[in-house]
């Protein structure tokens, strides 16, 4: 399995060929709760980094999702506007949020890998 | 806004902290925001089968004084003398211009001539037994130092019968004292804030945990967080006070006439009563409460600004979220009067985007109160 690199808003990507899977972490889906709304960046769109190109909400709040990495988006997944449980549901899996045809790939290797990331969220607790 | 002072515990904090629930300050208390299954679980679960709410935070008064129905028809705007024993009222303290300070409910009990009591807002501890005192310095107010809990949803009369007759006696709006075997005296009415059939009950502190325990046997019952305890009222269309009441705003304007005693609306005589009065003749308001669908998914929360379809700003949503049992966003707002007929369409401005909404009918999931004889 591809591995999944996160950054410190709790985006996660994962490279498939020239694309990179992009969706938010278990650790974001537990804090947010219930999520009820998905507000997914327009195919074709040119993204940078850092950028805020989603919007997720729960019950409780709505939060800004940023682009991972450059590049133009490729895909979204549509089935999260009729069943945005499964952001909760499986948050790296078919919870999914958008596909970025990546320009730099370096800047994955840049984000922080599974241990890192948990040890990251692990200092936000405390 | 939270204070400096230190929060309060209700009696059932430990057993919310042991349940796993995740506590939050509100309005001064430490309550239970959600429990492990969930807002959104919690609120279809009370829908299908039974929640239990605590509700200790509120406050339970008890006011006693001679003729105390007929005294207090003048501060507020409900037909209290005609009230039978065991019988119970939603109303309103209101200022000189008819704003509402406080919304509660009213109940006269059986057997005791002399006192009403009455459950208000936990915001509203303070501010109304001030007001109730300045008005009547010869009533004696008295807080009660007792845990009150809501047991809401269509399995909430099998479970309770269990423990008492109050199911079997009781009708929608009505309550009486019962004594349960090692609790001790409960004084239980047939209501809530939910819209679904259900009790409150008001419970000795010491055994409050044991009865909540008790009760939380019963495979039909969860507990239910103030999350859900949110969504829960906003689809029955109820108000919350501080977001979709407040002193600037008239039970007239808040489309709660029907609070309002009919011998009252035409007679008169309690605080704020002449500008009602003026609010119910002929077209006396410019806005008032209404129910809102936005036509797609995205949530207009509180504050959401509400335009016409020229941009023109129309009015403000007031409560707003996901209504897990509606499936989809709800919100209550007020509009200007010329925007409030049902099915109206209107623009919500959500992160800066007009989203396409229109008025809608309340409550957006039916009552399912108990009424009988």
């Amino acid at each position: 399995m591809p591995q999944l690199r996160y950054t410190k808003d709790h985006e996660w990507a994962r490279l498939d060929g020239d694309t990179a899977v992009c969706g938010i972490s278990d650790y974001a889906q537990d804090a947010l709760g219930d999520v009820v709304y998905v507000e997914l960046p327009d195919v074709g769109r040119t993204v940078k980094a850092g950028e805020q190109i989603a919007i997720v909400e729960s019950s409780k709040v709505a939060s800004d999702v940023y682009a991972p990495m450059d590049g133009v988006i490729t895909g979204v997944n549509d089935v999260l506007s009729s069943n945005p449980a499964l952001v909760n549901e499986a948050p790296t899996g078919q919870g999914w949020f958008f596909k970025i045809k990546f320009s730099n790939a370096a800047q994955h290797g840049a984000l922080m890998d599974e241990k890192s990331y948990a040890d990251y969220t692990k200092g936000l607790h405390e | 806004m939270e204070s400096d002072n230190p929060l309060k515990y209700t009696p059932l904090y430990d057993l919310h902290v042991s349940l796993g629930a995740k506590m939050v300050p509100f309005a001064g208390w430490a309550m239970p925001v959600q429990y492990p299954l969930g807002m959104l679980k919690e609120h279809l679960h009370c829908r299908a089968a039974a929640g239990l709410f605590d509700v200790s935070h509120m406050g339970q008064l008890v006011l006693e004084g001679r003729n105390i129905l007929a005294q207090i028809e003048t501060i507020m705007p409900g037909d209290f003398i005609d009230m039978q024993p065991g019988q119970m009222k939603y109303s309103f303290l209101l200022n000189e211009k008819g704003g509402v300070i406080d919304d509660l409910i009213v109940t006269r009990p059986i057997g005791e001539d002399d006192k009403v009591y009455i459950i208000v807002n936990a915001s509203g501890r303070e501010i109304d037994v001030a007001h109730i005192q300045k008005h009547f310095p010869d009533v004696k107010v008295t807080l009660l130092n007792r845990a009150l809990f809501a047991l809401q949803g269509p399995a909430a009369a099998g479970v309770l019968s269990h423990f008492c007759d109050a199911p079997e006696k009781l009708s929608f709006m009505t309550a009486d004292k019962s004594h349960l075997p090692g609790i001790g005296e409960c004084f239980i009415s047939r209501s809530g804030y939910t819209g679904e059939d259900g009790f409150e009950i008001s419970v000795p502190n010491d055994t409050a945990e044991k009865f909540a325990r008790a009760l939380l046997k019963y495979e039909e019952v969860q507990p239910i967080g103030l999350g859900a305890r949110d969504s829960l009222r906003l689809e029955a269309g109820l108000c919350l006070y501080g977001h979709d009441l407040d002193k600037q705003t008239s039970p007239v304007e808040a489309a709660l006439i029907w609070a309002l005693g009919k011998r009252r609306r035409a007679e008169g005589g309690f605080t704020g009563s002449e500008n009602i009065q003026k609010q119910l003749a002929n077209n006396g308001i410019n806005r008032k409460r209404v129910g809102i669908r936005p036509d797609g998914r995205a949530l207009a929360r509180e504050q959401t600004i509400i335009q016409d379809e020229h941009a023109n700003p129309i009015g403000i949503i007031t409560s707003g979220g996901f209504g897990p049992s509606v499936g989809g966003p709800i919100c209550m707002g007020y509009v200007d009067i010329d925007h409030a007929k049902i099915g109206t369409p209107i623009f919500l401005l959500v992160r800066g985007k007009p989203i396409p909404a229109h008025i809608a009918q309340l409550p957006f999931v039916p009552h399912r109160y108990v009424k009988k004889g």
